[in-house]
């Protein structure tokens, strides 16, 4: 059996990508409905990219490959992000 | 690795390291230079890149182990892995590594934050919840901290004289030891005495292998702590 980690090993492929940590928003997934912290989720990182689950259903919510010089981001999964941020 | 840091950006730094020591027969630290880190948070990781002369790269997440500013990585050597017998073995002070970081802002704690803590450790899970004992101790913070710390006999737990010295001179911080191989695995009774009441609302952090983490949480749970204030972190064991 291959082991899983969780979100908080998505923190550095997520922040190349976005300009706030990811791992700390909220993540509601398409299949259950269930919301948490990315940090939260279940992730596969010996594919080729980054596989995180929903700790619920455990349907896929988010991959995440890097290239030599790009990533893919695939959130299909997600129903959506909610991020804390800095008040306006 | 000579683009210009865009900032804000997230890029790969060239990082020294200037010292080793052993913590454990498996075990050791690397204190690393790196030049322009902007310091972190406890809790934190970063991620270490290594390089083969064939042009052959694996990359893994490490904990921090120090307070900001300093920057310590402690390596804990698998036997089937491919990274940690190469840092946890061969590394020696000179020699460079491609790191970035720091990342993550879900498994941190901040000298700031009001609630006391409990650190909930297996094995080399211990790591991120010493940056913050670490962190508080530089901070002067009076926050209550107690650690139960889950490891298989004495000779593997990590950080073991400097958490003594500490238990001694930190006021406020209380650390309880379980040897799973003699007393066996965590128990809800360990939880219960050594950790704090749920009605103290305290901030929870659980962190060591998937399995260990899961029954952990869900005996702080089960006890009556909310769900919502314990935060794990869980590595599997990554080759």
């Amino acid at each position: 059996m291959t082991a899983s980690v969780d979100g908080n090993a998505l923190a550095g492929a997520l922040r190349e990508i976005f300009a706030v940590d990811v791992t700390a928003a909220v993540v509601r997934c398409c299949g259950c409905g269930q919301a948490g912290a990315v940090a939260q989720l279940t992730v596969w990182a010996h594919a080729p990219g980054l596989v995180a689950r929903c700790p619920g259903c455990s349907d896929v919510v988010l991959r995440v490959v890097r290239g030599p010089d790009r990533a893919w981001l695939d959130l299909r999964g997600t129903v959506a992000l909610e991020v804390a941020l800095p008040a306006e | 690795m000579a683009r210009t840091a865009i900032p804000g950006r997230l890029t790969w730094r060239a990082a020294t390291v200037t010292a080793v020591r052993d913590e454990t027969p498996t075990a050791r630290t690397l204190t690393l230079d790196v030049p322009g880190w902007p310091g972190h948070l406890a809790g934190q990781h970063v991620d270490v890149r290594l390089t083969a002369p064939d042009g052959y790269s694996a990359q893994r997440s490490y904990s921090l182990a120090s307070a900001s500013p300093t920057v310590e990585l402690t390596v804990q050597v698998l036997a089937d892995g491919e990274v940690s017998p190469y840092l946890g073995t061969a590394v020696k002070p000179g020699d460079q590594l491609e790191l970035r970081g720091p990342v993550g802002g879900w498994f941190v704690w901040r000298p700031t934050d009001p609630a006391p803590v409990l650190l909930v450790a297996g094995g080399s899970g211990i790591v991120p919840l010493m940056a913050m004992i670490r962190t508080r101790a530089a901070a002067g913070s009076r926050t209550p901290f107690r650690l139960v710390h889950s490891a298989r006999t004495p000779a593997d737990a990590l950080y073991a004289t400097e958490l003594a010295r500490r238990t001694r001179d930190d006021a406020g911080l209380d650390v309880h030891h379980v040897w799973s191989r003699t007393a066996g695995r965590l128990t809800v009774a360990t939880l219960n005495t050594h950790g704090w009441p749920p009605d103290f609302a305290p901030a929870c952090y659980v962190c060591g292998p998937t399995g260990f983490v899961e029954a952990a949480a869900d005996m702080l749970v089960a006890l009556g702590h909310s769900p919502r204030l314990v935060k794990t972190e869980r590595f599997g064991g990554t080759p």
